[in-house]
């Protein structure tokens, strides 16, 4: 029996009007990959912000206990001198700062205040090795990819000497190989004894690192699994987050599938400041009505291009190729024209993207679409607010008003806002870029059911995921991309994660035959 | 679940009203504090007729820089030029009005539209050459204080036809007669308050009808009497001077107009949209470049409003003319509750802003603190509104 490097006892946290964290148990043994789950607003990040001193001692009750001493943080420094070091969600990282000196930011190599600069690379150059990422220790972070950043934070983390390392939803914006690459340093770390805790939605992910799980739902500890002893399986999981046994990841659909109405031909777009790079090569797709056609491939494929260069050439530079509408030619010049040709995209990156987050929800709703709601160019408020509640009954947004501001919504609501916004521009198709990332699987399934609806109810949807079981679920038929060029078309009862890896990963000199 | 939101959307009372719209209220009921404030410290000066009119006339300009400006910080943009601008065009109307003899309609018009080219220069380097605002308008400040200069050989030229300086010196007309009172004045306030009720009791009818909640009548109607008594209030000590002063309606209708603009138009909610998250505007088909543009050309003409003023009210252009003007405007914008980072602020909150500055100018003044005191003394209240408006917001996040 390994023994207990932390134990957090009895948690509480309210916030105004909130009670966040009631009671939470928390034991993690020395040496282990300790994952933490449950759904978006459970509570796992609060709780992690109570372990790391974010939220300083005397701001909660409960006990922490670090090898068996309790402690009292008051600030993110403390926990970290105990190394314990938390790598949060959102990379923490300065783009514009090297590799180096951000590894070793707050924590520089320095005597009397000045840095020794040879001793900085020198370490970090044994860090890199370490994490296995092939940079330059000057290297700026900016120019590397996210799936490196996040190896850098790694390294950061490293740095410090770290005991227990905490990782929030680490591969969130990572692609499958990386991913696979973060969690095979992970298991690494275990030999070198390094605890880790994980917290992470990918429930694939935890079943193949995790020792235990220890389960969160509304701020309550709900369990802990033993992943060795008790026979643990994906569906037993995600019963213990949502409380209730979801038989179907996936809603039932009969597809009812109609002619053939968008067609984008040899559509081809460069870089828009390197103008001689193809990020878009030739690509040819067509969607039928009801139909939800997605696209995989890995980070960098140029999915989102596509998408957005479609969308009235809201990305890239010299765009060659044809659109087509119901037969007819499209040109789309900006993105209204596009909306008002019934296209509608549903950006990647919601808070950046997809909400003004800090307008309202009924603002936020109607924006795409203002001409709806008015006459000679004046908004009728009133309207406004009867759109925007249906949309809230309809996709049963979680508020207790259409005023709420969006920012103050979870990750599952606001999707449901970004997606009212585009239903009621009237769209004929839909375009979905990465519609449940950073959700929770019960807020998954509904966004599944609108989709679902959506389609049935004659428009085309175009679907792009990183997560394959998501678009093997849900597409009727897949596209697979790989380095700006369509490498492969499977219908659903051919498609397979197999299948569709293989074409993921296809290089150049392959086309769709 | 419905019925108890429904529960909660009726539950109207007073503290809830209160509550919700304290942000809102809160900077009226700072600028009556510190009207009551001087008006103790005054012995009653401060809300003598002679000087209410004195009050607006002195902060016409300021009032005017801050409509056109809350646009711009509202993009999420800054404008130091405004003062310059202002300047620039008050000394090129006072070339064509005064050395040119030229009619004063037409040089206005001239005027104004030199604004809004002034405007479209800045806005094409911040729209669509992607310079931050405050360079380019650090440029423009320094630029046309540069061109006034220039223009003016460094000298004043005075010499504008009375009509013109009527604009901001001079009063509506009253019916003839001696009542004691400006009869017109009154009879303005009178007609403001039943087109007010008409508007207030149909929008109350149109939200009735799309079954909304709407205010329980009682306090439906005492929010309505206050008001009533504070317009009447008004017009009160104006006809007990000399009346509406020329300038006073011409801002009326300016901050009608803009409110409106802001809040029922489409333009008006792209602003607001661009401001708060510009990448998600473009990409839900608002023309985020254009817009941008256009509020700057708005400035443009809006400086030279407030230009043209400040020279009828001087009855000369001067090479000092609009200095801090910027200052005051910015000002004005974020103590009535804009946001730096854009896509937050009212029209009104703006004027209301700018008065607070103008009364306490007044009203130290009236008091005899220097002009020393006055400068730290109003740096210390933006600094303290702002701080108090945080504070609001993070409480009801």
């Amino acid at each position: 029996m390994a023994d207990i490097l932390l134990e957090m006892r009895g948690i509480t946290k309210t916030f105004p009007g909130v009670k966040a964290l009631s009671d939470v148990n928390l034991q993690v043994k020395e040496g282990e990959i300790h994952a933490l789950m449950g759904e978006n607003g459970a509570g796992k990040s609060t709780l992690m912000k109570v372990l790391s001193g974010v939220y300083p001692h005397g701001s909660y009750s409960g006990d922490i206990l670090f090898k068996g001493k309790a402690c009292e943080f008051r600030d993110i420094k403390d926990s970290e001198e105990l190394g314990i070091v938390i790598i949060h969600q959102e990379l923490a990282l300065i783009p514009q700062l090297s590799i180096a000196e951000n590894i070793f930011l707050g924590n520089e190599r320095a005597s009397r205040g000045v840095i020794n600069w040879n001793d900085t690379i020198v370490k970090t150059r044994e860090l890199l090795q370490t994490v296995g990422l092939h940079e330059q220790p000057d290297t700026v972070v900016s120019t590397i990819g996210v799936g490196k950043q996040q190896l850098v934070e790694i390294a950061k983390a490293l740095s410090k000497k770290v005991k227990l390392l905490i990782l929030d939803e680490p591969t969130a914006a990572l692609n499958e190989e990386d991913s696979e690459n973060l969690l095979n340093l992970m298991l690494s770390f275990k030999q070198q004894g390094i605890t880790c805790i994980l917290i992470s939605h990918k429930l694939n992910e935890i079943t193949k690192v995790a020792d235990s799980i220890t389960i969160l739902r509304d701020g309550q500890t709900i369990e802990t699994l033993d992943m060795k002893k008790d026979s643990i399986n994906e569906d037993r999981i995600i019963k213990g987050m949502v409380g209730r046994d979801l038989t179907h990841r996936y809603p039932e659909r009969e597809p009812k599938i109609g002619p053939v109405f968008f067609q984008v031909k040899d559509w081809t777009v460069h870089h828009p400041a390197q103008q001689e790079r193809k990020v878009v090569d030739g690509v040819n797709l067509q969607i039928r009505r009801g139909e939800i056609v997605g696209i995989a491939g890995l980070m960098g494929a140029g999915r989102t291009e596509l998408a957005m260069s479609i969308f009235g050439r809201a990305y890239g530079g010299r765009i060659s190729g044809q659109l087509f509408k119901d037969g007819k030619e499209v040109i789309f010049r900006n993105v209204s024209q596009a909306i008002e040709d019934g296209i509608a995209y549903v950006t990647e990156d919601r808070k950046h993207y997809g909400l003004i987050l800090m307008d309202d929800i009924k603002r936020n709703t109607t924006l795409a679409n203002l001409g709806k709601i008015s006459k000679s160019l004046v908004v009728n408020d009133n309207q406004e607010v009867v759109e925007a509640e249906n949309f809230r009954r309809k996709l049963a947004i979680k508020t207790p008003s259409i005023l709420q501001k969006t920012g103050n919504l979870s990750g599952g609501n606001q999707q449901k806002v970004v997606l009212s916004k585009w239903i009621f521009t009237d769209p004929d198709l839909l375009i979905l870029d990465e519609p449940t990332r950073g959700i929770d699987v019960g807020a998954k399934y509904e966004i599944y059911t609108i989709i679902n609806q959506l389609a049935d109810s004659g428009k085309g949807i175009l679907m792009i995921s990183s997560e394959l079981p998501e678009l093997l679920g849900m597409c009727d038929r897949i596209y697979v991309m790989s380095e700006g060029r369509f490498t492969g078309e499977v219908l659903r009862k051919d498609a397979t994660q197999e299948v569709l890896m293989k074409w993921m990963t296809k290089g150049k000199g392959a086309g769709v035959k | 679940m419905r019925a108890e939101l429904s529960k909660g959307q009726t539950g109207w009372s007073l503290g809830r009203l209160f509550k919700g719209n304290i942000r809102q209220y809160g900077m009226f009921i700072a600028l009556l504090l510190i009207m009551l404030l001087f008006q103790i410290l005054t012995d009653g000066i401060l809300l003598k007729p002679i000087n209410i009119t004195n009050l607006i006339l002195q902060n016409s300009y300021i009032l005017i820089l801050a409509i056109g400006m809350l646009l711009v910080i509202i993009t999420g943009h800054i404008d130091l030029s405004v003062g310059s601008v202002a300047a620039f065009v008050g000394a090129m109307s006072a070339i064509m009005i005064v050395e040119w003899q030229m009619h004063f309609v037409p040089a206005m018009l001239l005027s104004l539209l030199m604004g809004a080219l002034i405007g479209a220069w800045q806005g094409f380097w911040v729209a669509y050459v992607r310079i931050p605002s405050f360079i380019v308008t650090l440029a423009g400040m320094l630029l046309f204080r540069g061109l006034t200069l220039i223009v003016l050989e460094g000298q004043s030229i005075s010499g504008y036809p009375r009509a013109f300086q009527k604009m901001s010196a001079g009063f509506i007309p009253d019916i003839p007669g001696d009542y004691g009172f400006h009869m017109v004045t009154l009879l303005a306030g009178v007609a403001v308050s039943l087109i007010l009720i008409f508007f207030e009791w149909k929008g109350r009818m149109t939200q009735q009808r799309y079954g909304f909640d709407v205010l329980p009548l009682p306090l439906f109607i005492g929010k309505l009497a206050i008001l009533l008594v504070i317009i009447n209030l008004f017009t009160y000590v104006l006809a007990s001077y000399a009346g509406i002063p020329n300038i006073l309606v011409m801002l009326f209708l300016l901050i009608v107009i803009y409110t409106f603009f802001m809040r029922k138009t489409i333009m008006g909610r792209h602003i607001y949209a661009l401001g708060g998250n510009e990448k998600a505007a473009a990409l839900s088909g608002v023309k985020t470049k254009k817009m941008t543009f256009w509020v700057f050309v708005n400035m443009g003409v809006l400086a030279a409003l407030a230009g043209l003023v400040f020279a009828a009210r001087l009855g000369a252009a001067t090479p000092k003319a609009g200095v801090n003007f910027e200052l005051d405007a910015i000002a004005a914008c974020f103590i009535g509750g804009a946001s730096a980072t854009g896509g937050v602020g009212t029209v009104i909150g703006a004027i209301v802003g700018g008065l607070v500055m103008g009364v306490m100018n007044n009203g130290m003044s009236l008091v005899g603190l220097g002009i020393d005191w006055q400068q730290g003394i109003k740096g210390l209240v933006l600094l303290l509104a702002v701080a108090f408006d945080l504070y609001n917001k993070n409480k009801t996040a």
